[in-house]
């Protein structure tokens, strides 16, 4: 039995497997898969100010080894989440996480202190990252100032833990990553999806309602890893790892490559027992490589 | 309760052209979860360019054997990779899925006092969750008419099987089996009058039979079939518009009464 705690911040988790926002519902949807409490942390859907229908059907489009999503973040919006979800998921036993998005830097501090008023919620993902949104959304997270002003707005109105989600859809990731810890946030979760599009050759058209969505899926990690071993590699705060994970295998590489946590993702739509398999997979993992904690494989990887 | 499952693959029979019937093995727990008109999501192992699992209805639940059956139409490599399954397999299910058909209580209230007279209507590869649904309902003592429609008769699938179970109305488009013509010109529809409608088959066909139902007044629902990802309700990918706005067709249907539905019929 190795030591799995890992911390993001102030935020202590029991094992550093989460699972990735838009993938895993509000968790309550995968409760006759896996125990719920024995999951690091349930990081649940994107969460706005106002509902959102999100964008039209078709809104999916698998691919070699991973699907396209262009979602849109429908959701019932941030007091549907403070009334209705948070007294469902708040007994839960393990750390639940509100992505929040918005579309200005107004609506992500006012969304963001609504969640930061719920006693049992201690931290918040925010989402400057989302491909599938024209107002905001990805807007704020491809450029430094965007991206800035964003954290900067949340940063006065939010005083627990603060993960800010990337955008891998940019030149440089890390003048991103350096630019929101320099506005205060706690830690950066990446990466969020790949820009794509996937066409019907029979209809002569794109397969998603508006044209472009986001890759997931084991086809997008190394690209994750890559990103996350040069963001771990620059800034001082720590990385939450996400992209394509769906083995044990997947989130030491995470690990090694400076992540001191993960999210899994798509994988949830495979197998939904995967976050806890992995969670366990990591203990036998370093059990069997003599590791007596998780800590003694982060960022390891030269 | 939904659960991961692995099962043996008991047999796999050709049905026509496209079709395969997968026979799998379920314990008496697992088959006592399954609703008609709820579906499975399948793994496809060895499938090079299928990532996410299929979601399969369930053609038919059977006590004397200890199965659950699945027909299958091949369309695409996930499915043809299910039809290249051999007896003693392993195939990795997560189910049960979705609302499903109407219960006994409900076909009821919308006979309206009366004795139930349900009329199941299906196209293509869509007939298979009406076997289970049709089954179930004449265990349960109300007698099912089913009104299958096919381009041609070697694409009626389980027709004997159907037949076997009630009466069976049935359409071709070329005139090859039944009455020529689409399953909305059958003759039963003229003659009879049915307290509910259930469909199951290409959007075209429901969308039709639909707009009948509602000139007609009777209780109409469709089961949906867009296309998924978890299954679960957790991507929100699948959704239908409806008068409460999009919902996941995954959780909230596949099966849905057509008032609930923004169909332009």
């Amino acid at each position: 039995m190795a030591d799995l705690t890992t911390n993001i911040g102030a935020l202590r988790l029991k094992n550093p497997v989460m699972t990735a926002s838009g993938t895993f519902g509000y968790g309550i949807e995968f409760s006759d898969f896996v125990r719920l409490e024995d999951i690091g942390g349930i990081i649940v859907k994107g969460t706005t100010l106002h509902p959102r229908q999100g964008n039209d059907y078709p809104r999916m489009a698998e691919t070699a080894g991973g699907m396209l999503n262009c979602v849109g973040l429908q959701n019932k919006g941030v007091d549907y989440f403070c009334e209705k979800i948070y007294p469902e998921v708040c007994g839960i036993g393990t750390n639940v996480i509100v992505n929040v998005s918005g579309s200005s830097p107004e609506d992500y501090a006012e969304c963001a202190a609504r969640i930061g008023a719920l006693e049992r919620i201690p931290a918040i993902e925010l989402n400057i990252s989302c491909p599938n949104v024209k107002d905001g959304g990805m807007a704020f997270g491809v450029t430094c100032e965007g991206a800035a002003s964003v954290v900067k707005a949340v940063r006065k109105a939010y005083n627990k833990t603060l993960i800010v989600k990337l955008s891998p859809n940019v030149t440089d990731i890390v003048s991103i990553a350096k630019a929101v810890e320099a506005e205060g946030a706690d830690a950066v979760s990446l990466i969020n999806t790949l820009m794509g599009t996937a066409i019907d050759i029979e209809k002569r058209r794109r397969m998603l309602s508006i044209g472009t969505g986001g890759l997931s899926g084991p086809c997008v990690k190394p690209v994750a890893l890559r990103m996350v071993w040069q963001v771990a590699h620059a800034v001082d705060i720590p990385v939450v790892g996400l992209g394509g994970i769906s083995t044990t295998e997947d989130a030491v590489e995470f690990l090694m490559a400076g992540a001191c946590a993960v999210e899994i993702g798509t994988a949830n739509f495979i197998d939904p027992a995967v976050t806890v398999k992995v969670a366990k997979g990591l203990d036998a993992w370093l059990d069997a490589h003599s590791c007596k904690s998780v800590g003694e494989i982060i960022g390891v990887a030269e | 309760m939904k659960s991961v499952a692995d099962l043996r693959v008991n047999a796999v029979e050709r049905k026509g052209d496209k079709a395969v019937l997968l026979r799998l093995a379920a314990s008496a727990e697992l088959r006592s979860e399954c609703r008609p008109g709820q579906f499975v999501q399948v793994r496809v192992d060895g499938a090079k360019d299928t990532f996410l699992r299929r979601p399969i209805s369930i053609h038919h639940v059977d006590e004397e054997r200890g199965e659950i059956w699945l027909l299958v139409q091949m369309v695409g490599e996930g499915t043809r990779q299910l039809g290249c399954l051999k007896e003693g397999d392993t195939l990795n299910l997560v189910m049960p899925l979705g609302n499903g058909f109407s219960d006994v209580e409900t076909l009821r209230q919308k006979a309206g006092g009366k004795e139930p007279r349900p009329l199941l209507v299906g196209g293509g590869v869509g007939v298979a969750p009406l076997y289970y649904y049709g089954a179930w309902l004449k265990r349960r003592g109300i007698e099912p008419t089913f009104l299958l429609g096919a381009r041609s008769k070697t694409l009626l699938l389980q027709l004997e099987e159907f037949e076997a179970l009630g009466r069976v109305c049935v359409t071709t488009e070329d005139g090859s089996y039944g009455e020529r013509g689409f399953v909305t010109q059958h003759s039963v529809l003229a003659g009879e009058r049915f307290t509910s409608i259930h469909v199951c088959g290409p959007g075209p066909m429901m969308k039709a039979v639909a707009r009948y139902a509602k000139t007609e007044g009777i209780a109409c629902e469709v089961s949906l079939e867009n296309m998924m990802a978890c299954g679960l309700g957790a991507c929100l990918c699948c959704v239908e518009k409806t008068v409460k706005g999009n919902v996941c067709v995954c959780t909230e249907g596949p099966v849905f009464d057509i008032n609930e539905l923004t169909w332009q019929i």
